[in-house]
């Protein structure tokens, strides 16, 4: 399954966030979107998910989700968004109860996210007894028990510490390796996005434009190895995100 | 500084090596068990001693004897539990009839905007008239019996309980509604798994504050046509200045009233136990 943004633009009242938006977002690709602050990500991604809707412009689906999908489009949130009153089971088997997925069928997907996400000593823990890394990968088997066709990720690690950043980087490159899945992920860490992007889109100031987009063909696995063409890769993002970064930084001061 | 340091040895604090004051002392009330009974045990034990030895007049307060002389009686004609079960009765159901309304009515205020439009103001019309004032209008309108009585307590619980609970509801997390949007999750699933828990908090606080105004109110409703209840009793006693009785029964009050306050703070401690 396939996502087409077709020239979604869109206004908070009077002010524009976003201007003309065409981006594709293709099977079994990371597409990474880096902009400065307030450039509109967040509600870009929001639209791309259905949580809200446009101005103008639409996001199209092209082709079904697979078979077994049950929440083709699915986020992972920067702030882990975990019920605190449901422990780590409770909290993925939430998504699965409203599929009338109960029972036996419901334990097996829970313990396989679980084991997937090295978290099945924890089952019985509630998230504050867990990190915050810990968190974010119970968001992970959370989502990973509804098969998604396709991951919507807003920073999710950047409530993280660097370190656990690291890890938990390695963990989605893992995933990505073993699965393949598809993803559209938002920060303003070029090093994630060089990391994880085949394909980086740069969105200016608001209202938030496409820039450019930059394509990395390095597969996943090679990355660690080239790190020097990667570095390339990541001067190239600044240079073209700095511009922007300093004239947005300008007109904050300006107000 | 090395040179104010004694060689070869660990630096000792002296006049001019000073450690470092502690100045994170403070603002960490610690539970102290053992406080509340010396408090209670001592502040009874100095009335009766004022009592005993005529430093307190019996006129101005009876001797805390006295009243617990007052209440054995009352536990031998078998009063105790005549005036405690009307009492309890009234309010129980006139408590869960104002909390169930209450909690209803608050999730409605805070979930459609049609509700909160139409119900809200009338709340905060409503919520400060002191219910005791409308008394002899529930008399007109349910009866001198029961009905007047239990109406006061659902009236005064009700108000309070809305509050809480919609207040309840607009402080849970939007990022987890989202979440359950977001999963595909159903409008009444995301209100029972993820609403309705997050605004337990601030429901069972509210259940603290209509328990105590529920006891305040069953005075009042026993003031006028009850045969018997704890407010009925002390009444009665204040009537005829048997301040010995009045005092039993302002004490069977206080009892019920923490009574409550422990069966709530159970409920908190089992619903609640998710947070720190
Ligand atoms: N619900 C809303 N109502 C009004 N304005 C909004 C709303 N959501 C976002 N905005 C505004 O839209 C602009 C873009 O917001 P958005 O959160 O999408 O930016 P972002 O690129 O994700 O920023 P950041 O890097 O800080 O996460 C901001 O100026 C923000 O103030
Ligand atoms: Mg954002």
């Amino acid at each position: 399954m396939d996502l087409h943004l077709q020239k979604i633009s869109h206004s908070y009242d009077d002010v524009e966030v976003l201007r003309g938006i065409d981006l594709e977002i293709n099977q079994g690709q990371i597409v990474c979107i880096v902009g400065p602050s307030g450039c509109g990500k967040s509600t870009l991604l929001r639209f791309i998910g259905g949580l809200e809707r446009p101005s103008s412009g639409q996001v199209i689906q092209i082709g079904e989700p697979p078979t077994g999908s049950l929440n083709p489009l699915t986020y992972i949130f920067q702030d882990f968004a975990l019920l605190p009153w449901r422990t780590v089971w409770g909290n993925v088997s939430l998504v699965l109860e409203d599929h009338g997925i109960k029972g036996s069928a419901a334990e097996d997907i829970i313990s396989d996210v679980l084991a997937r996400t090295k978290l099945t000593e924890f089952k019985k823990a509630l998230p504050r007894q867990l990190s915050g890394g810990m968190k974010q990968r119970v968001a992970i088997a959370r989502a990973l028990a509804v098969k998604p066709a396709v991951l919507l990720m807003d920073e999710p690690l950047s409530a993280l510490d660097s370190q656990t950043r690291e890890l938990l980087m390695d963990d989605l490159v893992d995933l990505w390796l073993r699965e393949g899945f598809t993803a559209c992920y938002v920060t303003h860490n070029l090093a994630e996005a060089v990391r994880l992007g085949h394909r980086i889109a740069v969105l200016s100031r608001r209202p938030g434009q496409i820039r450019d987009i930059v394509e990395i063909d390095i597969p996943l696995e090679d990355r660690p190895n080239r790190s020097g063409e990667l570095a390339g890769k990541q001067q190239q993002l600044w240079d073209l995100m700095r511009q922007e970064a300093l004239a947005a930084d300008k007109e904050l001061l300006d107000v | 500084m090395s040179d104010r340091v004694a060689a070869g040895g660990e630096p000792k604090p002296t006049d001019i090596n000073k450690t470092v004051p502690f100045r994170g002392r403070g603002f960490n009330p610690q539970p102290l068990g053992v406080i509340a009974p010396v408090v209670f045990v001592g502040l009874i034990a100095f009335w009766e001693v004022g009592s005993q030895t005529g430093f307190i007049s019996d006129l101005v307060l009876p001797a805390p004897s006295e009243a617990f002389e007052a209440f054995l009686q009352l536990l031998e004609t078998g009063m105790f539990w005549k005036h405690l079960s009307a009492s309890l009765q009234r309010l129980v159901i006139g408590w869960i009839c104002g909390t169930v309304l209450g909690v209803i009515a608050g999730m409605a205020i805070g979930l459609f905007s049609l509700a909160r439009a139409a119900l809200a103001p009338l709340v905060s019309a409503i919520f400060p008239i002191p219910k005791i004032a409308l008394l002899p209008l529930f008399i007109i309108w349910f009866g001198i019996g029961e009905g007047s009585k239990v109406a006061t307590i659902l009236f005064g619980t009700f108000f309070p309980t809305v509050i809480s609970t919609y207040g309840g509801v607009d402080n849970v997390d939007r990022n987890l509604i989202r979440m359950g949007q977001s999963f595909g999750l159903s409008w009444s699933s995301i209100v029972r798994k993820i609403i309705l828990p997050g605004a337990l908090p601030a429901i069972l606080s509210g259940f603290r504050i209509s328990a105590s105004i529920a006891i305040i109110l069953l005075v009042a409703a026993e003031m006028i046509g009850a045969e018997f209840g704890i407010g009925a009793y002390i009444l009665l006693a204040g009537s005829l200045f048997a301040t010995d009785q009045l005092i039993a029964g302002v004490a069977m009050l206080s009892v019920l009233g923490l009574c409550f306050a422990w069966l709530i703070g159970r409920a908190e401690k089992y619903f609640l136990d998710w947070r720190a």
